[in-house]
């Protein structure tokens, strides 16, 4: 077995554990948080593959801007239920 | 719609769909194979206009008409979250109260990596022609950058650096640019998005005709985009006072 193939083999199943941990997290903004570990191993995977450029996007995307976008509401959602 | 009529319309659609899977997964090429007909043909092409990223020669060049769809559908999704999040008549603007604390080492942290970051952000759009990256990933990168600001700082200083009308003009000014490139092309080689311009020389920063244009035009719109949609989120949630939503 290569060094490449463990590599693959080591991302590819860490993605599939941090993407088992975002589907049973219950609570949104915690799943925010876990979100943005499965995008990085994600970017980590696409690196693995020899697609810098996905990598970067998802990264970039997945990581920062999806995760901070769920917070926001779920903070935005709260004021509202707090004051109703 | 009583559940077991939508169970029995889910398990038919569900099995549709399995069932296309696995034909599809059947007659798949194995991972790692040496035979990429697609390669064969792209990598050729982006070698004829001067462009040693296949990747930003695929997205901006070769399929550029895909691009140009991407970036629309961008546009058209950061103009819809921003009228959803528009203030309601019910709401009022207020200033940010809870102002909360920032720990030191956040602070500092976010301050030394600010300019790292839109540097970063700078030289990921400048050079999508020749190394990984482009308009897209760089425009992200800047536009997450520039709300550490608001990580590290507090929302009154990113306001102050981030004039959101500024960024719905650089938007619309990006998203412009591209079409206008488009048409350009079709003018003159009789295809929308064709290169018109000089291709240069390999490695050089001015090279590969429209793809370094098109590559910076979609840095402008993405930066913006997202700019822009986060501020409407930001605005949303630290902005505006909704409690007389009901009561109205």
């Amino acid at each position: 077995m290569t060094e490449t193939n463990v590599l693959l083999i080591v991302s590819l199943t860490l993605v599939a554990v941090a993407g088992t941990v975002v589907v049973a997290t219950g609570e949104p903004s915690r799943q925010a948080v876990v979100l943005s570990v499965f995008g990085l191993l994600l970017g980590l995977l696409f690196v693995v593959l020899q697609a810098p450029d996905v990598a970067l996007s998802q990264i970039g995307v997945g990581t920062a801007v999806v995760p901070l976008m769920v917070v926001l509401a779920v903070r935005k959602i709260r004021q509202l239920g707090s004051r109703r | 719609m009583s559940r077991g009529v939508r169970t029995l319309i889910f398990l038919a659609g569900a099995a549709g769909l399995g069932m296309l899977l696995v034909l599809a997964f059947l007659r798949c090429p194995p991972f790692g194979g040496d035979w990429h007909p697609y390669r064969d043909m792209a990598v050729p092409a982006a070698l004829a206009h001067v462009t040693p990223n296949v990747v930003s020669s695929v997205n901006f060049d070769q399929r550029g008409l895909d691009t140009l769809g991407e970036e629309t559908i961008l546009l058209g999704s950061v103009l819809g979250a921003t009228v959803l999040l528009r203030p309601g008549r019910h709401e009022t603007r207020r200033e940010p109260q809870d102002v909360g604390r920032v720990l030191q080492v956040t602070r500092l942290g976010g301050y030394v990596m600010l300019p790292l970051a839109l540097t970063l952000g700078l030289d990921v759009v400048i050079h999508g022609h020749l190394t990984p990256g482009g308009g897209f990933q760089g425009g992200v990168v800047l536009a997450t950058g520039l709300h550490l600001t608001y990580v590290a700082g507090s929302y009154p200083a990113l306001r102050r650096l981030r004039p959101v009308s500024w960024y719905e003009y650089a938007e619309a000014l990006g998203a412009g640019t591209f079409s206008v490139l488009g048409v350009v092309g079709l003018v003159t080689s009789a295809a929308l998005l064709a290169n018109f311009l000089p291709l240069g020389q390999f490695q050089q920063l001015f090279s590969s005709g429209t793809v370094l244009a098109l590559s910076v035009a979609t840095g402008c719109e993405v930066a913006a985009g997202v700019v822009v949609l986060l501020a409407a989120f930001l605005e949303q949630t630290i902005m505006i006072d909704s409690s007389r939503e009901r009561a109205g």
